[in-house]
């Protein structure tokens, strides 16, 4: 029965399919091969991999296509272990199912640069058994030892020249057991890990061919827009309905809670009919919630004493000692996703299934959410992953299934949720507001004795993971400030959780987007303050040989920093070390009299460790200095009257062509490990902005967005 | 009753007048490379080409589009210079805001058809890419130019 319903995920023609099972959290391959041919078997099979007899290949990936390059560049790990021929790689996205679950994390989720940093090992054995199986059915139809072939661009070779090609080994290779432990490349053996391949999804996306979660139409499925509370804790006091209803082509208006939707043939008709509502709110439990009580708020709790997150050493005995010291404050906003494509959710919920087409950066969230809601076993509820524009870690967020589900439910037909620009707006997960306060000493050498560092911030793991949270410590608001890379004896660093209605989520690089920006502007200080170059004074502080010590040392060699910067021009550098990887950036700016800032060029380099997919890893590179540059310069969401203020992109403006800079990327090789890369590129960004406006004005600007103004002199 | 000329193809609509022809475009006639993402002409995402210029299908209605000539992404040719210099420079990311880029690309040369990197920037100064594939963009704007001015595109 189970496998009725899965056996369709396999190609009718695949004659080898490589699947696995996920039993206990340990993943398992086996040739599902067989079960092609008998549905009796007792295993609820996912392939990872299957060759046809026709030579194609299809590699499905259960990690969302969210435009970063993992739907091409888990194909080509695959791949290159199974020494196929590129042209006959196809990829399909994958249902939820349990294989496709993180072997660290035990879920299907996209995020954290994880999706082929947890899967290195498991992609490579995929492709390399698959490789062995065919190996040995060649051996055996020439009846020659194994080690006597040759596998190579989709072909075995005899040693007399002859060959077979792998959709004629398939079927046999196809009776064969998946071997243990197969075996893996040498790094200089890849062929297609670390080459220039052209994007797998980039002809139907420039075609205008590709169907985002937005675009999703099934029979009979109409679309619902909801009406949420515009200010925390509100409810509706009043509504419309038949004002909605008169609009042609409402077809239902459903109270769900504390909102109120609106269903109807077209997404217009829904919106028109959204508007007809005219419901009258009640006024929320937070109406003195705004930018200055938000502001006033972390402020206070900056005084509090907070948790200990980490104590090394004696922090007050070294600052006492220290020849000099240096303390700062620092503050960041919240900030929006603002991710193009709005949330939005299909769900068909019918009596012994319920299906759900969504752009989800968390497929097993969404089917324990829809299990939840339904009453159906969580294998009944199946994921359809389409394709998403942008994500940046919110799209995890279950609000557009539960609405989808239920409004599925009470209309017994398939309901798609679309939520408006302002409504991604008002009812984002932001990513926290943060303040902080630093303090450090040197000693007559300039070398740090010692960094006292308490953060102020509202918690994104109590909300999303509260078991990880204990006793008040939320790890990640302050990651990248107890991991930081430099060597530094005494240390300490306190946590103050900030308690507020706004709901706060994952964002690109999460704590790390905004401690980085900190550590490194107050690293620049301390460099100042000790007369040091900022380069320099922070290779003092790292274990010489080390992979970050080798990435700045890197960097300040392509980017020219020991030489002369640009006439009239300054630089800045900052370091992050977080998702595996490692990377840096030089901004060269140059800030006229009023206080105009140009960036004339970001260089960043990165250390990913092996770098499978170099024109993905480029183009996240120059994607994260231009969404750090941003960050940087523009990005707050505001509040006002207890609720949300910004509306729309009027009110957020993103960075535009114009102030987009030249940009220079160097891939350090490594032929460790893969790591992440679409969030380390990110959080190095502000600070090296930061410290070049300072080399450049003389002023230091420590609060986000930059407020440039300061840095007029005529 | 409204006829619109999309992509050189008369297609009846019934739908109220007033109705943004981002919206018939996507729901009624199922031509849904037309993006919604702003709804207020801020983004550029929803555009489309009237009579060759540039239009964002949000802010304007049915009705005012009338029997104008209609052009989206699926309307230029496969071989179209900015459909290949989008290719060739690997452009896109997430790739959803790319449709209305490229036809706002194709306006641009048409008036342009040898920018200067500032040119570019001014043209492209009031569209929105969340992934940050702006570097890219300027990249293949330049080589769709280079491919029309090499072919008589």
């Amino acid at each position: 029965m189970q496998i009725s319903m899965t056996r369709r995920v396999f190609l009718a023609k695949s004659s080898l399919v490589i699947a696995a099972t996920a039993l206990s959290g340990r993943i398992e391959l086996f040739n599902a091969s067989p079960v092609l041919a008998d549905s009796s078997l007792p295993f609820k099979p996912h392939a990872f991999l299957e060759i046809g007899a026709d030579d194609t290949i299809t590699v499905w990936v259960g990690q969302t296509n969210l435009g970063q390059g993992t739907h091409t560049g888990i194909p080509m790990i695959i791949a290159d272990e199974l020494d196929a021929a590129w042209e006959r790689v196809t990829v399909k996205m994958a249902l939820a199912a349990e294989p496709f679950k993180s072997p660290v994390w035990h879920m299907q989720a996209t995020g954290g640069s994880t999706s082929i940093r947890h899967r290195w090992d498991l992609l490579r054995t995929v492709g390399a058994a698959a490789r062995q199986m065919l190996l040995e059915a060649a051996a055996e139809q020439w009846d020659i030892p194994v080690q006597k072939c040759l596998a190579q661009q989709g072909k075995v070779f005899h040693p007399d020249g002859s060959s077979l090609s792998y959709g004629q080994l398939a079927a046999a290779a196809g009776k064969r057991a998946v071997p243990d432990n197969p075996p893996l490349k040498d790094p200089g053996d890849y062929r297609i890990i670390g080459t220039q391949r052209a994007r797998l999804d980039i002809p139907d996306k420039v075609a205008g061919r590709t169907a985002y979660g937005i675009d999703f139409r099934t029979d009979d499925m109409c679309v619902a827009v909801v009406a949420r509370p515009p200010s925390y804790g509100a409810v509706p006091e009043s509504h419309d309905a038949g004002a909605a209803m008169a609009v042609k082509g409402v077809v239902k208006v459903v109270e769900l809670d504390n909102r109120i939707a609106v269903c109807a043939e077209t997404t217009y008709a829904a919106m028109r009919g959204r508007e007809a509502l005219d419901i009258k709110w009640s006024s929320g439990s937070h109406p003195h919630l705004n930018d200055e009580t938000l502001d006033e708020l972390l402020q206070e709790h900056l005084s509090r004493s907070g948790v200990v997150a980490q104590n090394e050493g004696d922090v007050e005995t070294a600052l006492a000692g220290a020849s000099q010291t240096l303390e700062q404050s620092y503050r960041l906003p919240y900030l929006s996703h603002a991710q193009v494509e709005p949330i939005n959710c299909t769900a068909h919920v019918e009596k012994d299934r319920c299906r759900i087409w969504i752009p989800t950066q968390g497929q097993t969230a969404t089917q324990e959410t829809a299990a939840g809601l339904t009453g159906l076993p969580v294998e009944k509820v199946e994921v359809m992953t389409l394709p998403a524009g942008g994500g940046f870690g919110l799209r995890g967020e279950q609000d557009p299934v539960v609405d989808s589900v239920m409004l599925s439910k009470s209309l017994g037909r398939p309901v798609k949720v679309i939520w408006s620009r302002e409504d991604d707006f008002a009812h984002d997960y932001f990513r926290p507001a943060s303040h902080c306060r630093i303090q450090a000493g040197l000693d007559t050498h300039g070398r740090m004795v010692a960094w006292s560092h308490k953060v102020a911030a509202p918690s994104v793991m109590s909300r999303v993971m509260p078991h990880y949270v204990k006793d008040g410590l939320d790890a990640d608001a302050v990651s990248g400030i107890t991991d930081m890379v430099y060597l530094v004896p005494n240390k300490r660093i306190d946590y103050v959780m900030v308690d507020t209605p706004i709901p706060v989520g994952w964002w690109r690089s999460v704590g790390y987007s905004a401690n980085v920006f900190t550590v490194e502007s107050f690293m620049d200080e301390l460099a100042h303050a000790a007369g040091a170059d900022p380069v320099q004074f922070r290779l003092d502080h790292l274990e010489k040989g080390t992979r970050p010590y080798n990435l700045l040392a890197y960097l300040a060699e392509k980017s020219g920093w020991n030489d002369q910067a640009p006439e009239g021009r300054a630089r800045g550098v900052a370091l992050t070390s977080c998702f595996e990887s490692i990377a840096a950036h030089v901004a060269e700016l140059s800030v006229d009299t009023g206080g105009r800032v140009t960036v004339h060029k970001m260089y960043c380099a990165i250390d990913c460790g092996t770098a499978v997919y170099p024109d993905a890893i480029r183009a996240q590179a120059e994607a994260g200095v231009v969404m750090g540059m941003s960050v940087a310069f523009h990005e707050r969401v505001r509040f006002r009257d207890g609720g949300v203020y910004t509306g729309n992109y009027d009110q957020y403006p993103l960075l535009k062509m114009p102030e987009v800079p030249e940009i220079e990327v160097h891939i350090m090789e490594n032929d460790v490990k893969a790591g992440g890369v679409g969030e380390p590129v990110l959080p190095s960004v502000a600070p090296a902005l930061a410290n070049a406006m300072f080399a450049a004005s003389g002023v230091r600007l420590r609060n986000l967005p930059f407020d440039t103004a300061q840095l007029k002199t005529a | 009753m409204i006829t619109l000329q999309v992509n050189g193809t008369s297609r009846q609509v019934d739908v109220d007048p007033e109705t943004p022809l981002l919206w018939v475009l996507r729901d009624n006639l199922g031509i849904t490379s037309v993006k919604y993402t702003c709804g207020i002409a801020e983004c550029g995402i929803c555009t489309v080409l009237i009579n060759g210029a540039a239009v964002r299908s949000c802010s304007i209605s049915v009705a005012e589009a009338g029997a104008q000539k209609i052009t989206t992404v699926e309307g230029l040719p496969d071989d179209h210079p900015v459909k290949r210099a989008w290719i060739e420079k690997q452009v896109p990311q997430c790739g959803y805001c790319q449709p209305g880029i490229m036809l706002q690309t194709v306006d641009f040369l048409s008036r342009q058809p040898d920018p200067t990197d500032e040119q570019i920037n001014d043209a492209m100064d009031d569209v929105i890419c969340r992934c940050g594939s702006h570097p890219r963009i300027r990249k293949a704007i330049r080589r769709a130019a280079e491919i029309a001015i090499k072919h008589g595109g």
